[in-house]
């Protein structure tokens, strides 16, 4: 089985789902005979075409548009935004539109644009290139909200995501691009969407992390069973909407302690939303609060001090021994 | 059954006073005194040169991604050159000629681009706002800064500056149609230097051209030679003269070409060929002046050595004070996300600083 880093394993997904179904179609910016600014597309449109490549103007309300259009006449687009924090301008044909055409045709067209863009800190990049504002999707009802942890789900949640009748928006972590190479199956494979997976067991409190946060909280794990003895079980959401709280909850009903972990601003996260589930469904289980390590409610520092925003390990033991000993 | 005819018929013309040759047209050539000739050229030198030294420390990893500004001197300094310092300047991110002769202090520039954000802080008395970086979000704020000017009535006009790939987005029309509606006293300034990012101009639109757009929105639209500093010059004089006075927006396109890469990230020999770009270094918008000056008898070989001495003797300055910036503290992060620090964001301020006493060093995760 080949090696493959996320961008390549991106790549390879997007290049099957062509192959096998003509139906697929890419736009975005650069995404033609640059491949993309990531070169996450890199190589498709020498294979495929700039019918079937599209390289557009600068526009993302008219890249997500379009999409929709073409997902209402049959097709299916997948839209690359070239940076999280430039979708903005793509927002509002999001909730208004590609959220709601099922609903509002009662069934009858659906505006399912899968959109693929780069999130997140740790790049060292200029301002609004490290913004992780998954919430603001994950709170419109009519959009599966996608974050892969590594390169093997990449290509099975983007394949699934490809596939599926809705519009997913699909988060790729920038910083883990290139970071971590795996053994990634050749064959197309789908990792259905809306199942959380443990990805490392143990008994007494459950980490609860998506994107490049479960490197940290591996690390964390790795510290914790080595200085404590306290055995932490991870759970890597995978998919923000529709949210698996019946893995979450099993794991928390197990542990009798979470901690989540986002990057993201802390009021308003998603990790708010796991607090809450957790709390709704195990309260009785709980021996201490859910305990929450986030990025501050602060605009995401330039290079310099992106350090001290970004979630770490060290905050995070800290938190789990908090949590251990309430 | 008779052809319906087109309503409206129209024609671009393209405004150059300076030809490649260093020779004017006398006719069209802009009132610049020998001071005013000298100064546009050394600052234009000191700009090529910064932009030198900005790569080269990029390179060096003691700057982060910034983009660069290496033939498009003509077009933004030109511009930039008619202001009034009552003016407004609402700039992209391209346009370092002109935040300089705003009178920006290089080192906050490189303090900004070396990952910063007290280089953000750009004095107010220079009536320039930050780098935006979202592409073509910025020109409506010239709108709103435009309205306010006339509507105080003060005796000034707002110049924003923006790249062809900027026209595509939604807000550039809407910009456009309020600065007509409004009769804001704005210059849009299109740097049209023919690729945002990879994609080349004629993708980007199917307009012939950029200055054509003005039409729609009932504003005059002007294209220039970008390289050629003194049409940019006149042309940007005149509408912000035009816009002074409340004779309504002006849309310039100054045409010229990016002949460095997109970014200090992009790679351009994926997407053109190496002839397009030397070509267009060929006609230089800096060599073009110098021309002009030899032949006006205002410059020779010693004023152009002494002149580049002088660039670098500044920008060297520049970097030692750049240098000698205190690091920045994490608790600025927390400054300025409003006015006041709010309880919630003191809580967390505290808590960061609490960490960092007990010797806790934020950092990367493993392997990174
Ligand atoms: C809204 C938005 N979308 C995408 C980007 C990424 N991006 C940065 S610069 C750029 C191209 C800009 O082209 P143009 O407006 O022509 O200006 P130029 O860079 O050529 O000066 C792109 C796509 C961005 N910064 N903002």
């Amino acid at each position: 089985m080949a090696k493959l880093n996320m961008v390549e394993a991106i790549d390879q997904a997007l290049q099957q789902e062509m192959q096998s179904d003509p139906s697929v179609i890419i736009l975005g910016e650069d995404v033609g005979r640059d491949g993309g600014v990531f070169r996450v597309t890199d190589g498709l449109i020498q294979r495929y075409g700039e019918d079937r490549v599209i390289d557009t103007p600068l526009a993302e309300s008219g890249i997500v548009g379009m999409a929709i259009g073409m997902a209402i006449a049959g097709y299916r687009p997948v839209a690359e935004i070239q940076f999280a924090g430039f979708a903005y301008p793509a927002y509002d044909q999001l909730v208004s539109h590609a959220s709601r055409m099922r609903n509002r045709s009662r069934g009858g067209v659906h505006g399912a644009a899968r959109v693929r863009m780069p999130y997140g800190g740790g790049i060292r990049a200029l301002e609004h290139h490290s913004e992780s504002m998954e919430a603001v999707y994950a709170h419109v009802p009519g959009l599966k909200v996608v974050v892969p942890a590594d390169p093997y789900d990449a290509k099975g949640l983007l394949v699934a995501a490809v596939r599926d009748p809705d519009p997913v928006i699909f988060l790729e972590p920038a910083r883990i691009y290139r970071a971590i190479k795996m053994e990634v199956p050749e064959e197309p494979y789908v990792v259905p969407l809306g199942k959380a997976r443990v990805v490392r067991p143990g008994r007494d409190v459950t980490l609860i992390a998506w994107g490049a946060q479960l490197r940290v909280m591996r690390e964390a794990a790795e510290r914790l069973a080595a200085e404590a003895g306290t055995e932490a079980e991870i759970v890597d959401v995978r998919t923000l909407s529709p949210f698996d709280f019946e893995t979450v909850v099993e794991s928390v009903k197990k542990t009798g302690r979470a901690v989540v972990v986002h990057e993201a601003p802390r009021s308003c996260g998603f990790g708010a939303e796991i607090s809450a589930q957790i709390m709704e469904r195990a309260l009785l289980y709980l021996k201490a609060p859910v305990a929450r390590i986030t990025g501050a409610d602060t605009i995401p520092p330039l290079a310099k001090l992106e350090d001290y925003y970004q979630p770490d390990a060290p905050r995070v033991v800290q938190a789990v021994k908090d949590t251990m000993e309430f | 059954m008779a052809p319906i005819n087109t309503l409206v018929s129209y024609s671009v013309q393209s405004v150059k006073v300076l030809d490649e040759d260093g020779s004017v047209d006398i006719s069209l050539m802009p009132e610049l005194s020998p001071e005013q000739l000298k100064a546009l050229y050394e600052h234009m030198v000191l700009t090529r040169e910064f932009d030198e030294r900005m790569f080269k420390m990029q390179r060096q990893g003691r700057l982060g991604t910034f983009a660069r500004v290496k033939g498009q001197e003509g077009a933004h300094i030109g511009a930039a050159f008619a202001l009034r310092p009552e003016d407004w300047l609402v700039p992209a991110f391209r346009e370092t000629g002109a935040l300089l002769l705003r009178g920006l202090p290089m080192q906050q520039l490189l303090q900004y681009w070396s990952g910063d954000e007290r280089g953000g802080a750009f004095p107010r008395s220079l009536n320039t706002l930050p780098i935006a970086v979202p592409v073509g979000t910025h020109m409506i704020h010239a709108v709103g800064i435009g309205w306010a000017l006339r509507y105080s009535g003060t005796e000034a006009a707002v110049l924003t500056f923006f790249g062809e790939g900027a026209t595509s987005e939604g807000d550039f029309s809407e910009a456009m149609n309020m600065a007509g509606v409004f009769q804001a006293p704005v210059v849009f300034c299109c740097q049209n230097n023919q690729y945002a990012i990879s994609l080349p101009f004629t993708k980007q639109t199917a307009s012939p051209t950029v200055a054509q757009k003005a039409l729609a929105y009932g504003m005059t639209g002007i294209r220039v030679d970008g390289n050629d500093v003194f049409a940019v010059y006149r042309v940007t004089k005149e509408a912000l003269e035009r816009a002074r006075l409340g004779l309504g927006p002006t849309l310039i396109e100054a045409f010229t070409y990016r002949v460095t890469d997109h970014t200090t990230s992009d790679d351009a020999r994926r997407y053109r060929s190496e002839e397009e770009v030397e070509a267009w270094k060929r006609r230089d918008p800096i060599e073009r002046l110098a021309k002009y000056l030899r032949a006006a008898g205002l410059l020779d070989d010693d004023g152009v050595a002494a002149v580049q001495a002088e660039a670098e003797n500044r920008v060297a300055e520049a970097v030692t004070a750049f240098e000698a910036i205190p690091p920045i503290s994490p608790e600025e992060t927390f400054k300025h996300v409003f006015a006041d620090l709010t309880p919630p964001l003191a809580e967390e301020r505290d808590a960061l600083l609490r960490r960092l006493a007990t010797g806790a060093s934020p950092g990367a995760t493993k392997g990174e």
